[in-house]
């Protein structure tokens, strides 16, 4: 998939969600582009990634030279992603071949050059068609021969030889200490220039990627995490989302008709941000699936990312109080998703979930609870705030559960993330005459008006039912 | 022509079988064939055989024996399997990788 991008270079199309993005397009078609990074950052996956998508996407073939590992092992990790890599060797569309060095097999004597890898690389492109080719890493050569000085004038020759095929070409790099790649490779590849990164802060790892630089066109410079798992690599890109989005004037409801009146327009904006704090067993996963019911209801398809239940728990619990999802689950409305936050970073489980919206495409989101999150506030303000603006910019309605203690002993944090959203429900239990009542308010609702009572409610089996006005000021939330 | 029961100190007597890559006829390649001639009817008289193998023309050759460098000498028989690069310019490390003279042994022309 060549396309000349909004009066830029032409560009090959990586496939990858997110990446594309920030390359505003792909790689640069027909050049060569550098990707450096540690040891298991992950070069391997993108870039075998980067040619599998270019086969199935844009029909273009491709040419796997592996200086490290075998041609079978590599088919076997490729295959953990999901990838067919046999079916697309078979049908001469890919072609891996392994070159291996041995150093102590190999003598020198006299004058000599690399014109082998070249012979071999242009055969192997020839034998596909190929339009994509990966070299990975192609530092392995420094082990293999003596001379520096010959490899690094064939470097050079090898980059221009790619240009000249016209093929788009990845080249796996070592991250050097100081330097971005051990050998200074990046000196012979001018285009696009690309390093992914591997953290561990506070004992959970994140994958960084960030484009280091891509001569001929704008990109995204900050660093973005991306994913890597069963469904492949997707990358979150956080400031393509910005505040230019319309707000939607429609409403929907929030699943009870009473607790609907309490809103000026009668619901929730479309596309809004919700945040339902309360005290454990207040019931704010309630009011997070009782908007989805009422969406799938009018077909309207919806996920529920749950952070401390697996699905069935939550499928279980919810009937308890009228609210049935399993057929929502069935007939493929609902997906509702469990991970333990611990399993990784916020950043992570955020590309996760908007790799799921993007593939899924659903009109409303939960996301219970927020508060399971551990890490620097200011990473998951952050994040959360870019979640927000993925939302908002696609039009998904988001409710965000959040545990939370009363209003008068909320940290700054809370109080951080409650300015990112539209509207704000505080859920609270009162001691009075011997019994713990449920009540509920709402804080906030940008952009419409919204009753300021403190309301009563029970969970019954037939779902949520507001009492009247609660008129015991002496037990308000606040004192 | 068996070549299982090598001793050490035998493998002189073994025949060698050896295969030159070159890609076309450039003066590196012709120098590597010379020098490979040359060598060969010194050291080797009546117990060699050289195969050049000129990748220009079968491309498809230099992934069976892992080409990348050229020239690449490879020496099939006797084992074990080894791999001198350049244009063989150097004789004495020839000799040496061919394992026709120990390494370090001073002597020679």
């Amino acid at each position: 998939m060549v396309s000349a991008t909004r009066r830029g270079i032409p560009k090959a199309a990586t496939g990858i969600v997110g990446l594309d993005d920030i390359t505003l397009g792909g790689f640069p078609a027909g050049r060569p582009t550098l990707l450096c990074g540690g040891p298991g950052c992950g070069k391997t996956m993108l870039a075998l990634t980067f040619l599998i998508n270019g086969i199935r996407m844009a029909g273009e073939h491709g040419v796997f030279v592996s200086f490290e590992e075998q041609s079978a092992e590599l088919a076997a990790n490729a295959d953990s992603l999901g990838y067919q890599v046999g079916e697309h060797i078979a049908a001469r569309q890919l072609i891996i071949d392994h070159v291996r060095i041995e150093r102590a097999e190999i003598a020198e004597s006299g004058e000599y050059d690399l014109e082998g890898l070249f012979v071999r690389l242009g055969h192997a492109i020839d034998t596909v068609n190929a339009r994509r080719v990966v070299l990975d890493t192609l530092e392995a050569l420094f082990s293999g021969f003596s001379d520096t000085t010959v490899l690094r004038s064939e470097f050079r020759r090898l980059f221009a030889w790619l240009k000249d095929r016209g093929v788009t070409a990845l080249i796996t790099a070592e991250r050097g200490k100081g330097d971005l790649t051990r050998f200074g490779i990046e000196e012979y590849v001018s285009d696009c220039v690309i390093l992914l990164d591997h953290r561990v802060e506070d004992q959970i790892t994140t994958r960084r990627i960030r484009i280091v630089k891509y001569r001929g066109s704008a990109h995204g410079t900050n660093e973005y995490p991306f994913l890597i798992d069963t469904d492949g690599i997707s990358v979150l890109p956080i400031t393509s989302a910005s505040l230019a989005h319309t707000p939607s004037s429609d409403v929907v409801s929030t699943g009870n008709s009473d607790f609907d009146t309490m809103f000026g327009l009668g619901g929730y904006y479309r596309g809004s941000s919700i945040l339902v704090s309360g005290l454990a067993g207040a019931g704010k996963s309630t009011l997070g699936a009782m908007l989805v019911e009422s969406a799938c209801a009018r077909g309207e398809k919806c996920i529920y990312f749950a952070f401390e239940e697996s699905p069935a728990q939550i499928s279980r619990n919810m009937r308890s109080v009228g609210i049935e999802l399993d057929k929502y689950v069935a007939s493929g409305l609902l997906l509702l998703e469990s991970a333990r936050p611990s399993l990784y970073g916020f950043e992570m489980h955020l590309a996760r979930m908007a790799r799921d919206l993007h593939t899924f495409g659903p009109r409303h989101v939960v996301i219970d609870p927020i508060s399971a999150f551990s890490g620097p506030s200011q990473e998951i303000h952050s994040a959360l705030m870019r979640l927000v603006d993925i939302c908002k910019s696609t039009g998904i309605t988001a409710l965000f559960t959040s545990l939370a203690s009363t209003i008068a002993e909320m940290d700054a944090d809370e109080r951080d993330i409650s300015s990112l959203m539209d509207c704000w429900i505080f859920l609270n239990t009162v001691e009075s005459s011997g019994r713990r009542n449920r009540t509920l308010s709402i804080l906030k609702s940008r952009g419409m008006s919204h009753s300021n009572h403190v309301r009563a409610f029970a969970l019954t089996d037939h779902g949520l039912i507001l009492e009247d006005t609660l008129r015991t000021a002496a037990s308000s939330p606040e004192s | 022509m068996t070549t299982e029961s090598v001793v050490p100190g035998v493998a002189d007597a073994a025949f060698y079988n050896l295969r030159l890559y070159v890609a076309g006829q450039t003066p590196r390649s012709q120098a590597a064939i010379a020098n490979l001639h040359r060598i060969c009817e010194e050291h080797l008289a009546g117990r060699y055989r050289i195969e050049v193998i000129d990748l220009r023309v079968t491309p498809q050759l230099a992934a069976g024996d892992q080409i990348v460098a050229l020239p690449t000498l490879v020496r099939h028989l006797p084992p074990p399997l080894t791999r001198i690069i350049g244009d063989l310019s150097n004789t004495d490390k020839v000799l040496v990788g061919l394992d026709l003279r120990p390494a370090g042994n001073a002597g020679g022309t």
